[in-house]
């Protein structure tokens, strides 16, 4: 490291105007989907804008099939969350301080699913359902997605975890407190924002996930579903905007929140002592 | 005077190592009793059997006569003072010393009278209401103490708690500890790698190396007739003489130990029946009030002296690179049976 130049700290401009194009580049897009979902046309993408409405929202929400596709990935999105948090959570304890045979093992059998393509995945489920005979469902999607969700709750419990010292356990059932109560008012504490963390990205994950979702959902229609059907169907443009704005919002926001959790947390974990 | 806690034969192995290597010792009620040795040397894991956090490959570990395997830490009569204290951080420190009621199901307002008195005892009777992260380091001690009163065990175990504290506040609190254990009358089991700490405090002392108790005594007995080189070495400083170079130097073949304190720097032979070593000596560190003297003896037999300053004309004349001589009383030797 060199601290003697002071012309080191600056980027030169053509970095920086890279570095915003690029940025430009991924989010134009994005910025274009919000702006149409308030245009007055119906079907051409003018600019500038003829006009703002607010009108394809209005009818966005009186569209049964958007609604009740919407209700779908809301619900299998928290029954994956909340499979997810339960298996996530042992899974940590049981793997972050024991060390046994195949321990590595079941750590890659854990973290595949979402190193995995979509396409194995949803193949894989999709014979497993077929040889065990189980129809596609609602439940085939839940358990798919739990299957990826599982990781990020998993990964986040386990780092936390691993920050925590274990002597608090210790403290803990010396005191009197059984394996319940230790978890209640040690563990639980401890380790809550992150699986508020978890949970929340593994929500996020499952609500706009399609590739897996396409391969167990039979004739249930998700929200992500219902968007790729529009592409046959140039008349819903609008509502289609609208619908993608709502998955981004949807999304988004709890992903912003839980990296805000944790980020919180990183400092104050520390203080065990 | 019931038996406390009793080993019979307990040894613990992790993998390959035996951490605890065929351990018998028995600890009497009341008794402030100090397991002193190296890291690594067994005593952590001994106090860990005795919590409940570790349980004995083989042997019989008694507490207060009934079979302690098998039986979880929660339902043991014993609490522990960690080394890194364990307090909850996200528990005021009054909830942190009340835990141990809060479990068992005491109602509130009792609990809260409870370690408030608790508190008022470690004399932190002003700060309930902080969080443990906003205490100093003896102050979590004290806390750390509290709570693990609070349910009047019969044994208190204690991990090395002073290591983290600073010198002075080190020696404050094994005064203190001292005092309450004296006021409490309760079992106290001391985990230690500090010998200085162990010898002012401790009834009887237990010296552990590589899993195994090298002698049990008491600290005026550790430090003045130690059973081995080890606890020779260990407890305090001593010149430790083996077989071949006690033949050198005494003209006998039984070792034995001698404390630097108890060796003189003569100007010449004394006409006594005195052990007299000639030397050059290599090295000397001023101490404040006593000066240490490295001095190669026969065969390059390196032997430490300590006197005190008082007697400046010594100190003045000697350099190192100087011959001395050195001697000192026949009774002051310690031989061992090693």
């Amino acid at each position: 490291m060199r601290s003697d130049h002071a012309l080191h700290d600056k980027a030169p401009r053509w970095l920086k105007w890279l570095a915003f194009g690029g940025l430009g580049f991924l989010h134009f897009p994005i910025l274009v989907i919000f702006l149409y979902a308030f245009n007055v046309e119906e079907s051409a993408y003018s600019f500038p804008l003829k006009g703002f409405t607010l009108r394809w929202i209005h009818e966005t929400f009186a569209r049964p099939d958007v609604l009740s596709a919407i209700w779908l990935s809301v619900k299998i999105a928290s029954l994956a969350t909340l499979v997810a948090l339960a298996l996530g959570t042992m899974a940590a304890a049981a793997l972050y301080r024991r060390h046994f045979l195949g321990k590595e093992a079941i750590t890659l059998m854990l973290i595949l699913p979402i190193a995995l393509p979509g396409i194995i995945t949803g193949i894989a489920l999709l014979s497993a359902f077929r040889l065990a005979d189980v129809p596609p469902s609602f439940w085939t999607i839940a358990i798919g997605h739990a299957t990826f969700c599982v990781v990020v709750v998993y990964n986040n419990v386990i780092a936390r975890f691993r920050r925590t010292s274990y002597s608090l356990i210790e403290a803990s059932m010396d005191l009197g407190a059984d394996g319940f109560q230790t978890f209640r008012y040690v563990v639980l504490p401890q380790i809550a924002t992150a699986l508020l963390a978890g949970g929340i990205l593994a929500f996020a994950l499952s609500f706009d996930e399609i590739i897996v979702t396409t391969f167990t959902a039979g004739t249930e229609v998700t929200l992500p579903i219902w968007l790729l059907n529009q592409l046959t169907r140039p008349r819903d443009v609008p509502i289609t905007n609208v619908v993608a704005m709502i998955v981004m919002l949807i999304t988004m926001v709890p992903i912003f929140a839980a990296y805000s959790l944790t980020r919180g947390t990183e400092d104050v974990a520390g203080s065990g002592k | 005077m019931a038996t406390a806690v009793q080993f019979q034969d307990v040894s613990r192995v992790f993998d390959k190592v035996r951490a605890v290597d065929g351990i018998s010792l028995s600890i009497e009620e009341g008794e402030f009793f100090s397991m002193l040795g190296p890291s690594g040397s067994g005593k952590t894991t001994s106090l860990r059997l005795i919590a409940g956090f570790e349980q004995p490959s083989s042997g019989s570990i008694k507490i207060f006569g009934q079979e302690a395997a098998g039986v979880p830490p929660f339902q043991r009569d014993v609490n522990t003072v960690f080394q890194d204290y364990a307090l909850f951080p996200h528990m005021s420190v009054l909830d942190n010393v009340a835990y141990g009621l809060m479990v068992k199901g005491v109602d509130k307002k009792t609990r809260r009278e409870r370690a408030e008195a608790m508190l008022d005892m470690v004399k932190l009777a002003q700060y309930g209401e902080r969080k443990p992260s906003a205490l100093s380091g003896g102050q979590r001690q004290r806390v750390a103490l509290a709570r693990a009163l609070i349910n009047q065990p019969r044994v208190l175990l204690l991990d090395e708690p002073l290591g983290a504290l600073d010198l002075k506040l080190r020696e404050a609190m094994q005064t203190e500890l001292k005092a309450l254990q004296r006021k409490l009358g309760i079992t106290f089991i001391y985990v230690t790698h500090d010998q200085g700490e162990a010898l002012s405090m401790s009834d009887r002392i237990a010296v552990f190396n590589k899993g195994r108790i090298e002698q049990i005594d008491s600290p005026r007995a550790l430090y003045t007739r130690p059973h081995t080189p080890f606890v020779a070495d260990f407890v305090g400083t001593s010149n430790v003489f083996d077989s071949e170079s006690a033949r050198a130097v005494v003209g006998a073949q039984t070792p034995f130990s001698i404390r630097p304190e108890r060796i003189r720097i003569v100007d010449a032979a004394p006409a006594t029946d005195a052990v007299v070593v000639r030397g050059e000596l290599i090295d000397i560190h001023y101490l404040g009030s006593v000066s240490r003297y490295e001095v190669a003896g026969p065969h390059g037999k390196l032997i430490t002296v300590v006197q005190a300053n008082g007697d400046e004309e010594v100190s003045r004349r000697l350099e190192p690179g100087a011959p001395v001589t050195l001697a000192w009383e026949r009774h002051a030797m310690h031989l061992m049976t090693v």
